[in-house]
């Protein structure tokens, strides 16, 4: 027998304007538990925007959002609040409190709402989440002080501190060197096989690869593509292909380099 | 022609949407200080940031205001004989206005524009956002916060204000104008009535709260990366000094219909 768990996220046929712009267009997509759901997209295709809905800072003007089944898009602020207790997310730019030390930057939720642990529990669970990134000599630093790969894992700490049972990570690769790439890449591995549910939003192809059970992939605001890592590898859609290997593309459609390099690329293509 | 009234309208909708957003801001922040929960270290931090923070101007601005008000009053009066009374011109001048009006303009300087640099700081960067991740209402730990300690330190911060230009006044009087300290006290105090004291504690509350909430709203309604911290800093500077001067004009109609 055949048996689906119920989904842990699921997105109905959402649509979202903000301001005079339509953002997304009858969105559907599902998140299983235990499973890393990652969607790529190019930028501004609308992939922060589904994490962002996911977590109530954004309301959607049709369709409907489900977190273990509960539909939050017609919850006041003050009930998303006992919602996102169960979600964590790890921002773009981290967005550490610039004004907490990373110590108190990852037990912040704890110290917040968790009153039933004691100050030495918090702290335990404080330094096993540093641990777990790598970072548990830096607990009394400032985030000014942290590099921009550690500020990424100080927020990945932060996310798991919270022991949230979902992450939603945006771009959690962006800008960083390929060690950090590496090791945060590895991290959401880890939690992976922990059984953290996951969303994972990316435009880095490789990265994709390595930590999703499902790929969703999202163009100008519209779902074009729902499957495996193998099956969009495959896929023989155009756009797909366009985006997973930009070389394969006629070459007047490539962005020209400007200046002496255009000038010697364009001299190089016609010898 | 039509394209000048479809401006017109569009920018009145803009107003209304602005005054709607305020509005709703405040009356959030002000249920946010009487509910739960309350952030304590939160709020005594604001409180030494605003307090202590802004003694040093404040004293400042008194003890000149003071000062350069006797040499002024002293001209003004000399010819009737009068010099005698420049603390009375002082005393009430400084507790009805001057003291009310120029400590929220030095304070919304420092303290509003901090405010707002702060929050905008913090919109800019998803940091406000990462507050309503982390299950934290935003509005309740900045804004209601620094509404409490605002309208706790301002209040005090201008009666340190109206005692340091009554002292600077006194200085003046004693080493340039040879008024006696006993004349310069009785007169200073014998011209003060309950009202004069009462309207100079109620100016400072509502000046907190135009300094609290247009940094708040300035902060919060923040877009546009930095340059749009620097233009909401300009903004709160700019809407709360123009606020504090009409809204004491209307304050000082109002006590004056119904005390005097």
């Amino acid at each position: 027998m055949n048996e689906t768990k119920p989904s842990m996220i699921t997105l109905d046929h959402v649509w979202l304007t903000l301001g005079d712009r339509l953002i997304l267009k009858d969105v559907s997509l599902d998140v299983q538990p235990g499973k890393t759901r990652v969607i790529l997209g190019g930028s501004g295709s609308g992939k922060t925007t589904i994490l962002r809905l996911i977590l109530g800072l954004y309301r959607a003007d049709r369709g409907s959002i489900r977190i273990e089944g509960q539909e939050i898009s017609h919850l006041a602020e003050r009930e998303m609040f006992r919602i996102r207790q169960e979600m964590a997310m790890v921002f773009q730019n981290a967005a550490l409190f610039d004004s907490l030390t990373v110590r108190e930057n990852v037990g912040y939720r704890l110290w917040e709402h968790g009153r039933l642990l004691s100050d030495e529990q918090i702290e335990q669970t404080v330094q096993e989440s540093l641990k777990f990134v790598g970072l548990e000599d830096t607990p009394e630093k400032m985030p000014a002080e942290l590099s921009g790969g550690m500020r990424k894992r100080v927020g990945i700490a932060r996310a798991l501190a919270s022991g949230a049972k979902v992450l939603l990570y945006d771009e959690p690769t962006a800008g960083l060197d390929p060690i950090n790439t590496c090791m945060v890449s590895r991290l959401i591995q880890k939690l992976k096989t922990k059984g953290v549910t996951q969303v994972v939003v990316t435009h880095d192809l490789e990265t994709a690869y390595q930590v999703a059970d499902h790929i969703v992939m999202i163009i100008k605001g519209r779902v074009l593509f729902d499957g495996t890592p193998d099956e969009i590898r495959h896929s023989g859609n155009p756009a797909i292909r366009e985006f997973l290997d930009p070389g394969s593309m006629p070459s007047e459609w490539r962005p020209q380099p400007k200046g002496d390099e255009g000038v010697a690329r364009q001299q190089a293509d016609l010898l | 022609m039509i394209s000048a009234s479809f401006n017109i309208k569009s920018k009145l909708i803009g107003y209304v949407l602005v005054v709607q957003e305020f509005t709703f801001l405040c009356a959030q922040t002000v249920a946010g200080l009487v509910r739960p929960p309350w952030y304590v270290r939160e709020t005594v931090i604001q409180l030494d940031r605003i307090g202590v923070g802004s003694l040093f101007i404040v004293v400042l601005t008194g003890l000149f205001t003071g000062m350069v008000l006797a040499l002024q009053g002293a001209v003004q009066l000399e010819p009737y004989g009068a010099t005698i009374y420049v603390s009375s011109l002082i005393s009430t001048s400084v507790v009805r206005e001057l003291g009310p009006v120029l400590a929220a303009l030095m304070i919304a300087g420092r303290v509003g524009t901090g405010i707002a640099s702060e929050i905008a700081s913090m919109q800019v960067t998803e940091q406000i956002d990462a507050l309503r991740a982390e299950g934290t209402d935003p509005i309740q730990k900045l804004a209601a916060t620094r509404l409490a300690a605002c309208l706790l330190m301002i209040p005090i911060l201008t009666i340190i204000t109206n005692t340091i230009a009554i002292l600077g006044g006194w200085l003046v009087a004693r080493l340039y104008l040879a008024i006696d300290s006993y004349f310069y006290w009785t007169w200073a105090f014998e011209a003060l009535h309950a009202h004069d004291l009462i309207l100079g504690l109620v100016k400072p509350i509502v000046f907190a709260f135009i300094i609290a909430m247009v940094g708040c709203y300035a902060g919060f309604y923040t877009s546009g990366g930095t340059v749009g911290v620097g233009l909401s800093t300009t903004r709160s500077m700019v809407s709360s000094s123009i606020l504090i001067l009409m809204s004491d004009f209307f304050i000082t109609k109002l006590f004056m219909a119904y005390s005097w």
